[in-house]
Formats: structure tokens, C-alpha cells, sequence
């Protein structure tokens, strides 16, 4: 049986884990784990997904996010149902409680998978690396084998279980357990149009040469209704905050249009902007990387298109 | 307070990634190496939280003799003290490495472990955590604020919508994200003193650890056409269309 670790933040479901499902189903005959009582309230939406039985691991303490806390409680959880492997999803929180739980169990773990494939009494897995611009192929060992997930990789696959059994299951957990735990919460301010939700983002790379420059990138983006984003080299620079940072140690997008002003295209940004569905990139330098990766190109200097981009749409 | 960064030597890549004929390395003849950014954070994090409280802070790193470079780096910034775990060249996994460090400081008293969140090149996201366990300490991941003092870390990391805020009795080992702070640049006087620093250098053998990495690959991109719009303000007219076309405006 597969052990199928489903997130949920006081109560509300992190869709992630239902995509984590779609490969675990591949695998074998899978069984979910909801880690405290307030995460009951998701159990029933998992129906939906394939999953017949939930086992929602209850303890008096387990009342908000604790990473050891839940580790440990997988682990006993695996042990005592014998599972063949555990999945969670490569989130922050599903990385997070895997490689507790694989510390403690002192057993390998396989992050950010895309596939596995059975040999023997191993799993053959294809991971991510550098961000997903290579992959790797390992041998996964050991009972349980424990694995994570690489997000927006499978779709949630929707497949309708004909029964939902819910079983509470009490686990030994300890003060020690709970060293670490969520002690308070900062609701964020509602912002603007942000970089995961616009349908457009103007973004801007060592070509826009000062915090300055990017006054004209923020006005394109405001009459288009978009978000501004920058390349790592800017926020090292400093002329951006890091939140404006796409790529692989900022954000990832996913826009209907990026459009890359002065970045060069290091696999660094590509991997934070690759899976825009369009990307139109103007620069200077016909020969940058992300000029063959891009949908349209605009061999020009930023400082002179970008204003009269701006004069045409206002004259529209 | 006494502060243990462990960081990782890893190539910068450019425009591509190019594999070795058996597919176990990126070749990296033409590249340069880097600390990998989280861990370049981590470094400055610990140099603050020194400033601040007093104590000295030291720089680990497992890999071939050339992360010398990386160690000096460290020091440049203004670290004390440099581990090298030094292997033969080739990759450890993440068991075997983390059992090397936590080894390596078995015997050592440090208030505080940092880490960054996950290596660049290999995102393994478990070093930090397998290295806590070992030492029996309290572990965060995904820390993007950190104070500490009076004996405690108050950490806070992003959650979905809000900011989630952690308070932790030290010693603790936290993994930090590129974002936390802004790294200095290296002095001239730094760079000159940490030329001249010394490095302990261990040789730990490896455990058989896991996963076991078979080979590398490069996924196939998509292949996709590229349209040129046009050079200079002459391209604006076609720029335009696009934009329509896509109901920008």
C-alpha cells in the first residue's frame, strides 16, 4: 500500500497533494494521511481523487503546523501499516515533513519527482535538478520508500472512490516534538496585481541599468493591467526587492505573457519564467540565450522601445 | 554565540547544460563555481547575528579540494573559520554527506546550525535536516527573517497568504532562502586576510547512502519558432498587434 501525505493548513487542502496523487495511483493501491483534527474537514474532498480510505492522525497537541510533530506521526503511521512508500508533494511544507521523516527513519529520499518506474524491489526515479533544467535518474531504495512530488507536473486527476472510510489513528508524540511549531500568523495586506496571479509581467534584467530604469517598466505594466518582475542580477543589485525576483531562487510564473526587457535568459530566470505560454523578449543582443527560447523578439534597446510602446498604447 | 554555515560549491551554469559522455557530471571546464544562493545568504545572515550578539562563526563545506575557493570566499566576507570535508570529485548523496558533517561536528559546540533551503544544482532539501537530527536540535526550513537572542531564534517564513513565525530555543539549525538579506561583497583588507587564513581539512569516507544517482539528462525543450517583430522603435507597430491580439489592450 501507498501512504499518501495530504497537506491542509488549519483546515483548508493544499491542491498540490491532489496532484502528488495522480503519480502515486500509478504505484499502487493508495491510502491518504491527514495529520490533525482540524484537518478532518478535507477528508471528504479526497473521495473525488481515488481515495477510499483516509487515516487523520489525531493528538492533543497536533492543533497547528509542526513539522517534527508530523514527521513523527508519519512515521509511526508507515511502520505500523507496513507501507510500501510514502508520497508527499514537493512543496515547502511536503519537503519539509519528508526529509524530517527520512532523517528519522534514517532512509534515502527522492525529491521532486517527475516519474518511477518499479525494478526488483526498488523504484527507478526521475527527478528535477537545477530547477527542472535537468533531470536526474537514482535508484530509490529501502522500506518505505519515500518520495516527493515535483508541482505542476501531473494534473489533478479526478476519479471518483466508491467509499470514504475514515479512521483516527493516535500516534506518540512528545514536548521534544514540538520544539518547533507555527507561534504566530501574519495575514499578508491584500496587494495588487502580484506576480503569481498576473495574466501579464513586464520584467527586467541587468539591461535596465539602475532602480530607475525600471520607472518606465512599471508604467508599461500598469497600463497593461500586469506585475513587474526582475532577473536575479537586479535584486542583487538591489534595485528590486527580492519578491520581484523571478527564477529559480525567486518566484515562478506562469503568465499569459512574459515580457523579458535587458535578461540575458541564465537557466537561473528560464526556469522561473519558462512556463509562461508566451514570451516576448527585447534586447539589444540577438545572440541571447533566452532570444531562441522566446515566441517573439525584439532586437532593440530597452530605453528607446519601451517608451514608445508606452506612446502607442496611451495614443490607442 | 557560535554559528556553523554549511554551504556547497556549485558550477554557475549559463546558456545550457552540457553532460559528461557517462552522464554522471555537468561538464564544467567552461564554467565558473559559485555558493549556491540560498547558502550565500546564510553566510550573511550568520556574519549579522554575529555583529549583533558576539561569538564566532565558521564556514563547512563537503566537496573536491577546489571549494577552497568557495571557503575563502566565506572568509573574505568575514567568517572565521573554514572545514573542508573533502571528497574525490565525485558527488556524494544526501545521507552520505549529511552523516560526513554531522561527524565532522560531533564534538563541537555550536548555538546554531544554518543551511540553505536547497542546494542549486541537486535540490535534495534534506542536508539540514538529517544534520539536526543527528545533533538532536530543532529544525526550520524556508526561513526568510531571522533574529536571534536571549538563548532564542525567532524565525518567519512565507506561507500561502500569510507570514507563519516560529520561536525556537537554541541550539537550532535553520535552512534560510535567498531573499533574507542581501549579501555583502568581500573587502579588499577581507580578501587579503583570508588568503592567508588556514582551513581544516578532514577526509571522511563515504557511507552508502541513497538515493543512488544512475545517470543525467537534459530534457528535450519544446521546439518552438521564434518570431522576430522587428529592430528598434520600428518594431513597435507589430508589438502592438501582438499585444491586441492577446487583449492587453
Amino acid at each position: 500500500m501507498i501512504l499518501g501525505f495530504i497537506e491542509h493548513d488549519r483546515g483548508t487542502l493544499n491542491k498540490a497533494s491532489l496532484e502528488m496523487l495522480t503519480l502515486a495511483r500509478r504505484l499502487g493501491s493508495v491510502e491518504a494521511v491527514v495529520i490533525g483534527r482540524k484537518g478532518a474537514t478535507i477528508t471528504h474532498e479526497l473521495k473525488q481523487y481515488g481515495i477510499s480510505k483516509v487515516h487523520l492522525v489525531v493528538h492533543d497537541q497536533l492543533d497547528d503546523y509542526a513539522p517534527t510533530a508530523w514527521a513523527k506521526s508519519l512515521t509511526q503511521l508507515a511502520t505500523s501499516l507496513q507501507v510500501e512508500a510514502i508520497l508527499a508533494s514537493g512543496s515547502e511544507r511536503g519537503n519539509e515533513v519528508m526529509a524530517q521523516a527520512a532523517a528519522i527513519m534514517n532512509l534515502p529520499l527522492a525529491t521532486n519527482c517527475v516519474d518511477v518506474v518499479l525494478r526488483e524491489s526498488d523504484y527507478i526515479v526521475t527527478r528535477l535538478r537545477w530547477g527542472g533544467s535537468l533531470v536526474e535518474e537514482a535508484r530509490l531504495s529501502g522500506k518505505p520508500k519515500l518520495l516527493s512530488v515535483a508541482q505542476h507536473v501531473f494534473a489533478a486527476e479526478e476519479t471518483l472512490s466508491e467509499d470514504l472510510v475514515i479512521v483516527e489513528q493516535e500516534v506518540d508524540l512528545n514536548d521534544k516534538d514540538f520544539r518547533v511549531r507555527v507561534t504566530e500568523r501574519v495575514e499578508n495586506e491584500s496587494e495588487g496585481v502580484s506576480l503569481t496571479t498576473a495574466r501579464v509581467i513586464v520584467s527586467g534584467g541587468r539591461g535596465v541599468g539602475s532602480s530607475e530604469g525600471f520607472d518606465k517598466l512599471e508604467e508599461l505594466a500598469q497600463l497593461i493591467d500586469g506585475a513587474v518582475g526582475c532577473s536575479r542580477v537586479v535584486t542583487n543589485k538591489g534595485w528590486r526587492p527580492h519578491s520581484d525576483q523571478v527564477g529559480q531562487t525567486g518566484t515562478r510564473v506562469a503568465p499569459d505573457l512574459y515580457i523579458a526587457c535587458g535578461i540575458s535568459g541564465a537557466i537561473q530566470h528560464w526556469v522561473g519564467c519558462k512556463a509562461a505560454k508566451k514570451i516576448l523578449v527585447i534586447n539589444t543582443d540577438a545572440e541571447a540565450p533566452i532570444v531562441q527560447k522566446a515566441d517573439y523578439v525584439v532586437i532593440a534597446d530597452l530605453h528607446e522601445i519601451v517608451p514608445a510602446i508606452i506612446a502607442a498604447i496611451r495614443a490607442l | 554565540m557560535n554559528i556553523l554555515v554549511c554551504i556547497k560549491r556549485v558550477p554557475a551554469p549559463g546558456r545550457s547544460i552540457i553532460l559528461s559522455e557517462d552522464k554522471q557530471e555537468i561538464i564544467t571546464r567552461n564554467l565558473g563555481f559559485t555558493i549556491s544562493p540560498h547558502e550565500e545568504c546564510a553566510i550573511e545572515e550568520a556574519l549579522r547575528i554575529k555583529e549583533k550578539n558576539g561569538g564566532s562563526v565558521t564556514v563547512l563545506t563537503l566537496g573536491p579540494d577546489t571549494a577552497v575557493e568557495q571557503l575563502r570566499q566565506a572568509m573574505a566576507q568575514g567568517v572565521d573559520e573554514a572545514i573542508l570535508l573533502q571528497t574525490d570529485g565525485k558527488e556524494w548523496d544526501p545521507m552520505a554527506t549529511s552523516k560526513a558533517i554531522a561527524d565532522a561536528i560531533a564534538d563541537k559546540d555550536f548555538d546554531l546550525l544554518l543551511f540553505g533551503n536547497e542546494s542549486a544544482d541537486s535540490g535534495g532539501y534534506q542536508v539540514g535536516s538529517r544534520v539536526a537530527f543527528a545533533k538532536d536540535f530543532p529544525f526550520l526550513s524556508g526561513v526568510k527573517s531571522l533574529h536571534v537572542a536571549e538563548g532564542k531564534a525567532i524565525a518567519s517564513r512565507e506561507a500561502l497568504h500569510a507570514r507563519e513565525i516560529y520561536e525556537i530555543d537554541l541550539p537550532a539549525a535553520i535552512s534560510v532562502k535567498e531573499g533574507i538579506n542581501l549579501p555583502r561583497y568581500p573587502s579588499l583588507p577581507g580578501r587579503m586576510r583570508a588568503r592567508r587564513k588556514e582551513i581544516t581539512i578532514l577526509k571522511p569516507a563515504p557511507i552508502s547512502g541513497g538515493p543512488e544517482k544512475l545517470q543525467l539528462r537534459v530534457p528535450q525543450g519544446e521546439e518552438n519558432q521564434v518570431e522576430v517583430l522587428g529592430y528598434g522603435v520600428e518594431a513597435v507597430p507589430r508589438v502592438m498587434e501582438v499585444l491586441q491580439e492577446l487583449n492587453f489592450c
